[in-house]
Parts: structure tokens; sequence; C-alpha cells
């Protein structure tokens, strides 16, 4: 082990960074539950790209503007292609600098498929791909160094634990703009369109929930304090946020639903990822109580107007980690996090940064993100036909339907030659058995 | 009366539902079906496994209807369910011998005019 390097810290980070890696597919579940059945397939499949594309784009760029150096818009490139990042403690940590790089990566991906609720059932996967591979470096990139990587946020002052700037404010804003420039579902508005499998919804967030103990846990680097506050904040928070839904649920109809339970572990886990290391354990559970108000208010909103923020993004994770981040500037103790207090504890400064990074985050999120858009619409569609749409996204996609009968179905490959010869798309139905 | 049974593409059933409401044909039953039409067959590929999938889902309409309303039943049929592609589906007009409501013991012309019109 090279000098620096501590055991308990490497082996716990390790760990972390797969259970921060498994939140990327539980969100394809998430997702994939909300959608119509035709879109299932092509839901998932985004959050699945976000695991190549956004991989890939960090490992060549995107980590090294986030982390390389401490500019105060943006990082260097001397980290590109990975380069020096290798087995030495990254400064500032007990863990090896290219383990420091995996686990920022795995919040990468997991941020970039987060915008993709926003687009879903009925944007081009290519052009989807080509978006995804941008916006992690441009997007997130840029806001992981405002915030985590020695960047003017993280130099004025701002308290940002997991990544209420990067990860919860980045892609619920981009989320926001992404659906004004895809434009909304043909249906939207005009059909009742409904989740196709709660049950996916409801084992998606419980995945998430248990990755996002990584997640949080994790944002100490180490197994020391924070990390353990944090990891314990990520049970009472969610847990308050849950209950907090059951009773608006209860004032509203007289029900408790599912799906709102789901979003409801969602909102807390968001609502603590800033907080989780810098406020106390009681303070946390006020959190996951206040986070789940405002965002519950604008989930009953959004679907009433034009916006087809489809799976709301900005409502679970753009309002919640906005509310977050402010919360901290509150009732941060410096007893629990050895850092700094907040205004309740005498230091009012302390919500004057947070603040900053409230209407800083959102801003360049929806700003940027809107021009990508843009910008790449110009070169291809964004969008597939109207008739395309109706059709499914998994079928135009991917060749492929979710929940395949195979009534109906003929075999084409792997057949004798005198099959594969034939067009596959002709008029006649033929015999199934000419082998 | 007639029996119209209109087989629809499943995306277009809602626009059909909202044609046949505005049409004030009140009684129907729709069902999933799977059919083959002439329009061109899907090609998936599941890992090394292509296969053709000559069943297209469709939508299937049964209306019992009086003599008065069939054509505005066909016309809400197609304005509903027309995008002009191949694959718009059919409309099946056959005869109906007789009808009884259950409830009531109603006949014919009574039994398939809705409660209350």
């Amino acid at each position: 082990m090279p000098p620096g390097v501590n055991a308990g810290d490497t082996a716990w980070m390790l760990a972390a960074t797969a259970l921060v890696l498994l939140m990327t597919p539980a969100l394809g579940l998430f997702y994939a539950g909300l959608v119509r059945v035709k879109n299932t397939l092509n839901t998932f499949m985004m959050c699945v790209a976000a695991l190549a594309v956004a991989t890939i784009a960090w490992a060549v760029v995107g980590y090294s503007l986030a982390f390389d150096g401490d500019g105060s818009l943006i990082g260097g490139l001397g980290h590109v292609f990975l380069s020096g990042v290798g087995f030495e403690p990254r400064a500032g940590t007990h863990i090896p600098h290219i383990l420091f790089m995996a686990f920022q990566a795995t919040f990468c991906i997991v941020t970039t498929a987060l915008v993709a609720g926003a687009v879903v059932e009925r944007m081009r996967f290519g052009a989807f791909l080509v978006f995804a591979a941008l916006w992690s470096v441009l997007v997130y990139g840029v806001l992981a160094h405002w915030a985590f990587g020695g960047g003017w946020l993280q130099a004025g002052g701002t308290l940002d634990f997991a990544g209420g700037v990067p990860v919860e404010m980045g892609s619920g804003f981009s989320a926001l703009a992404a659906a004004l420039v895809v434009g909304a579902r043909k249906d939207h508005g005009r059909q009742a369109i409904l989740p196709h499998n709660s049950i996916y919804v409801l084992v998606g967030a419980g995945l998430l929930w248990f990755g996002w103990f990584g997640f949080n846990g994790g944002s100490g680097f180490s197994v020391g304090t924070p990390g353990v506050l944090a990891f314990v904040n990520t049970l009472l928070a969610p847990a308050c946020a849950l209950a907090t839904w059951f009773v608006l649920d209860l004032i509203r109809s007289r029900q408790v639903t599912a799906i709102g339970a789901a979003t409801a572990i969602v909102v807390g886990c968001v609502g603590i990822t800033p907080a989780a290391g810098f406020i106390s354990p009681i303070w946390a559970m006020a959190l996951g109580i206040v986070a789940a108000l405002p965002s519950y208010a604008v989930i009953m909103w959004r679907p009433r107007t034009r916006v087809d923020e489809t799976l709301d993004v900005l409502a679970a994770h753009g309002v919640a980690g906005f509310t977050g981040i402010l919360f901290i500037g509150f009732v941060a103790q410096a007893a629990w996090n050895g850092v700094s207090d907040g205004l309740l504890y005498g230091n009012a400064a302390q919500l004057g940064h947070q603040a900053l990074a409230a209407l800083a985050a959102p801003a360049y999120a929806f700003a940027a993100t809107f021009a990508l858009l843009k910008l790449i619409g110009l070169v291809s569609p964004l969008r597939v036909t109207p008739h395309e749409e109706a059709l499914g996204m998994d079928l135009v996609s991917h060749g492929e339907e979710a929940y395949p009968t195979g009534e109906g179905t003929i075999l084409v490959e792997p057949i004798g030659t005198m099959a594969s010869e034939r067009p596959v798309a002709e008029r006649a139905m033929a015999p199934a058995t000419s082998s | 009366m007639k029996l119209v049974i209109g087989i629809v593409r499943p995306d277009k059933a809602n626009e059909v539902l909202e044609a046949l409401y505005r049409a004030e044909v009140r009684g129907f039953s729709m069902s999933s079906v799977q059919g083959h039409g002439g329009e061109l067959d899907r090609v998936e590929t599941y890992r090394g496994t292509t296969v053709r999938v000559g069943m297209a889902d469709k939508v299937r309409f049964e209306i019992a209807v009086s003599d008065e309303f069939l054509e505005p039943t066909i016309e809400a049929l197609c304005d509903g369910g027309r995008t002009g592609e191949v694959g718009d589906g059919k409309i099946f007009v056959v005869g109906l011998e007789q009808v009884v409501r259950i409830r009531t013991g109603e006949t014919d012309n009574a039994a398939v005019t809705p409660v209350g019109a």
C-alpha cells in the first residue's frame, strides 16, 4: 500500500463505489415502471447508455475538468485520459487517487441518467447518446468542479456534502431545459398516460435508497465521523419524507399511494444529500419533512402545465436539492461537522454561501443544457416522428419488446441458408418450418 | 340493427373512443386482438435469435347499433382510427337477428338504445 493510504478508508470506498453504481440500473427500473409498456426498454436503456458514455467521457476528459487544479470556473487538463491518476492518495483523502476517480465517476453516471427522465418516450436514442456524453462533461463536470473540485463555490464556503449542486440541482434544472427544448410527448395532456408497472417503481426506489448509503456515506471518503453521520442521516431523512408524503396523500385523497411512497423515498434521499455530513440527526429528520413539502407541491402542479418534464426530475431532484442546500445554511452545526455553523447556531454568513449555490447551480444547469440541446438539434433531429412515437420507442429504437409473447412470430435466424436469404420484411407469411 | 366490428390501431383507440362519444354512440365492447392485415412484418432480435412478428396488436370494437346510428358509427371509427398508413384496420358490418337487454328483457331496437337516450 502506498504511503498515506488507509486500509479501512479504501475498503469502505471500494464498497461505496459499487453501491453508487447500482443506483443507475435502480434508476432505470424506477423510470421504466413509470412509462408505458411500449417505452419500457428505451427508458431503461437511457440509463444503461449513461453507464457507457458517461463513464468513457469521465475517464477521457470529464474527471480532469472537474478535479484537476483549483481554477475558479473549471479544472485543468492535467488528468486527461487519467494521466497522473495512480495509487498515491488523492489530496485531502487517504484513498488511492484512482479509486477517488472511480467513486466520482459513478456520480457522473447516475446524474447523467437522471436527466433522461425529462425526455423519455420521444427522444431519439442516438441523439441522447451524444447529449449524454457532452452533458456529462460540459454540465456535470463543471458543476462538480464548482462544488467538489476546488471551484468558486467550494472556495467561497458553500457546503455541499454529496452533490446538491452538481447532482441534484444539476440534473433537475437540466431536466427542465431538456423538456422545453425536446418538447412534450404528442399524447401529453390529451390522453391518460399511466405508469405501467408500479412494482418496478417501488423496487427501483428501494434499490436507490440502498445505493444512496454509498453515495452519501462515501462522500466523506473515509470511515471517519462525517461519513458515519452522513450514512445515518441517509436512513433518517427519507423515512421522515416518506411519512410526510403519507400525510400529504391522506389530506389530498384519503389514500396513501404506492408511487407517491416511491417518490418520497427519492425526495428524502435527495434532500439529505447535500446536508448529510453537516447537520445533526434530529435536523436530518426535520429536513426529511421540510424537503417533502415543496417537491410534493411541484409534482401536483407540473402535470397541469404544458411542460412535459415527464418523470418529474425537477420536482424530485432539483427542488429537493435546492431545499437541502438552503437547509444547511440554517442548521449546520460545527459540533457535528467540525467545519461550520449555520444561521441558527450563530453563523448567518453560511446561509449566504448556500443561497449563492442555490441560485448559481440552477442557472448554469438550465442555460448550458438549453444551449447544448439546441446545438445538437441543429445537427440531427432530437425526437422521433409522431408515427414512431405512437408505435413505441422499444420497437423503433431497439427492435425488441419488454414483454414479448412470441405469438405469431416466425424464426428468421439462425435457420437454414434458404431462410436467411429471404428478405426479412416481405409481406407474405412464410411457413415457420422451412428448415 | 347491425353489428359493427371495427379493428383499429391500439394507439388510435383513444381517438376512436372520443369520436364515438361525440357521435353519441355509448354502448360498445372493446378487446385486444392480434392480427395480420397486409402490413410489413416487424423484425425483432433477441441475442442471436432474429424473429419476424407477423401479428400486429390491434384493438377490436364491437358495437351493436340501430339503423340510424350505423353511418355515424362508421364515420367515428374512420375518423378516429385513420393515419393513412397501411395497418389502420378494417370495419365489418353484419346484420343482427336479435338483441336482448338482460336487465329488462327489452329486445331489438329498445335493447340497443342506451338508457336515457
